[in-house]
């Protein structure tokens, strides 16, 4: 016991990982998977590095990070800007909260036919669909960050007569930021899921439309490699903000 | 008073949405009055295929979160008790984690082809993932003693995750399988729209294929309804089981 609890934490962690690696090789080699299902992780690495050699991979991944940032950064803002409107008013949250609840508990995913059905299979459909999608969770984030301003403040902006735009921007979104990053943390999540299932649906560009493809050829090292970048992408963009949010509330 | 307020905003976009569409459009293929889509709404739960379409995407989502759960939940504890599972499992779980459970529905339609094993199985991907991570947090915030006294009294591991840790951990895991379920829901309902052809979503897929307009509008509807009764639902259970007990924290899970 004490032998094990010396050894430190990343060299576990990767003990930890090279075994399930050598389990997943195993199982492959051994025959105990077809190889249609699931390829070897030597064969996936090759397609990994065959993909990026070739420029493929690279296209695909950039397109389906550019979606999602773009689609990500227009939602953030609409969310801003609307949740600090409806934020500095009880009578409009009162008004607005269970619509808004609403609009959230439904499946982003359930307006994809309306917005094919409105504007068509096109890349501006799906960039469409992940603002919509992704901009809830940074909407309520941002409102929740203006109601919990302190009824100190509060009184303060009203004896120095403040605008409602000087309250929305000295005392609102200042109390606000944590939750806001806190909300885009998880739009950001929302915005790449939406970005692979457009893609898929409308067969733009993208790794979703690649590991679509792979699948119906009987590819598993290109699909898997594809599931891979997807999972890089969604590791590496979660992390970064989580990184910012850190750092927000402790220069806070 | 102000419990009505929110009712007024959805009417009167509605009343709007009505007004305008009668005023304007005679015939569309991509939209439809709010009245001929509740219409189409009440239809469809008439004739019944609506609701099969409903007890589809159920199946679908709850042998999803039924798999999803129990083994992350098993998973949670095991990790939650020991030391060495989890320093050796955490890099592990970090990188499978934020996969996008759509990512693997091509694969899980390799595998399984068109049905509800599929679907299945992609929501038990999405929803096996929270369930670990709320599960351990919920193990991790038990009162030590409470473990000590278990360890005093001789209890076997086995005992001691289900006569203790589960029922301290108790209101936390009820949080854990209202956001797990919600999860659940969105993967299936979205598993059907890209390539299972079942249930809720394909019925949506498919009135817009056939250039219903009132038909997409009234499950979508319906969708929304589904997904905020049954939140609510479980959120009353939640409060009702656990009242006695105080303020649950889902800080952990936002």
């Amino acid at each position: 016991m004490s032998a094990v609890s010396r050894i430190p934490s990343p060299i576990m962690g990767v003990a930890g990982l090279a075994l399930v690696i050598f389990i997943w090789h195993l199982v492959t080699t051994g025959g105990m998977v077809s190889k249609a299902f699931l390829s070897s992780p030597a064969d996936t690495l090759s397609a990994l590095q065959r993909g990026i050699a070739s420029g493929e991979l690279v296209g695909q991944t950039r397109a389906t990070v550019l979606r999602m940032i773009n689609g990500w950064l227009l939602a953030s803002l609409v969310a801003i800007a609307l949740g600090s409107l409806i934020g500095i008013s009880q009578t409009a949250r009162d008004f607005l909260r269970p619509t808004l609840a609403f609009l959230r508990s439904l499946p982003a995913s359930a307006v994809i036919p309306v917005a094919i059905s409105l504007v068509g299979l096109g890349p501006s459909m799906v960039l469409g669909v992940v603002v919509f999608g992704s901009v809830w969770p940074t909407l309520l984030a941002t409102v929740q960050g203006f109601a919990t301003v302190e009824q100190r403040l509060r009184d303060v902006a009203q004896v120095l007569h403040l605008s409602k735009a000087a309250f929305i921007w000295k005392i609102g979104l200042p109390n606000a930021v944590p939750d806001i990053v806190a909300g885009m943390r998880l739009s950001l999540t929302v915005a790449l899921i939406l970005s692979v299932i457009g893609e898929m649906l409308s067969g733009q560009e993208g790794l979703g439309t690649a590991i679509l493809l792979a699948a119906r050829a009987f590819r598993a090292p290109e699909l898997y490699a594809g599931i891979a970048l997807l999972g890089l992408i969604g590791l590496v963009s979660s992390y970064g903000l989580l990184m910012a949010e850190r750092r927000i509330v402790r220069w806070r | 008073m102000r419990r009505w307020r929110g009712i007024i905003v959805p009417l009167v976009v509605l009343l709007v949405a009505e007004i305008t569409f009668r005023a304007t459009v005679t015939m569309s293929d991509s939209l439809a009055p709010p009245s001929r889509a509740v219409g189409a709404l009440l239809g469809a739960l008439a004739d019944g295929t609506l609701l099969a379409n409903t007890a589809r995407t159920l199946a679908g989502m709850l042998g999803g979160l039924a798999i999803g759960g129990i083994a992350g939940l098993a998973a949670g504890i095991a990790i939650g008790f020991s030391e060495t599972l989890r320093r050796a499992s955490f890099l592990t779980i970090e990188l499978l984690r934020p996969i996008p459970s759509v990512a693997l529905l091509p694969l899980s339609l390799l595998i399984f082809g068109f049905g509800y094993s599929m679907e299945i199985a992609v929501v038990a991907f999405a929803t096996f993932w929270p369930a670990l991570i709320l599960t351990q947090n919920a193990v991790a915030q038990i009162e030590p003693r409470l473990i000590e006294v278990a360890r005093l009294m001789g209890l076997s591991r086995l005992e001691t995750a289900w006569k203790i840790v589960l029922p301290a951990a108790a209101p936390r895991l009820m949080t854990a399988l209202r956001l797990a379920a919600g999860l659940a829901l969105v993967v299936a309902v979205t598993a059907e729209i890209v390539s299972n052809p079942q249930g809720l979503g394909h019925d949506l897929m498919i009135a817009q294929e056939t250039l219903r307009p009132e038909r997409m509008f009234g499950v979508l509807l319906w969708v929304g309804l589904f997904g905020w009764g049954k939140n609510a639902a479980l959120l009353r259970l939640e409060r009702w089981m656990f009242s006695h007990r105080g303020e649950v924290d889902t800080s952990v899970a936002a």
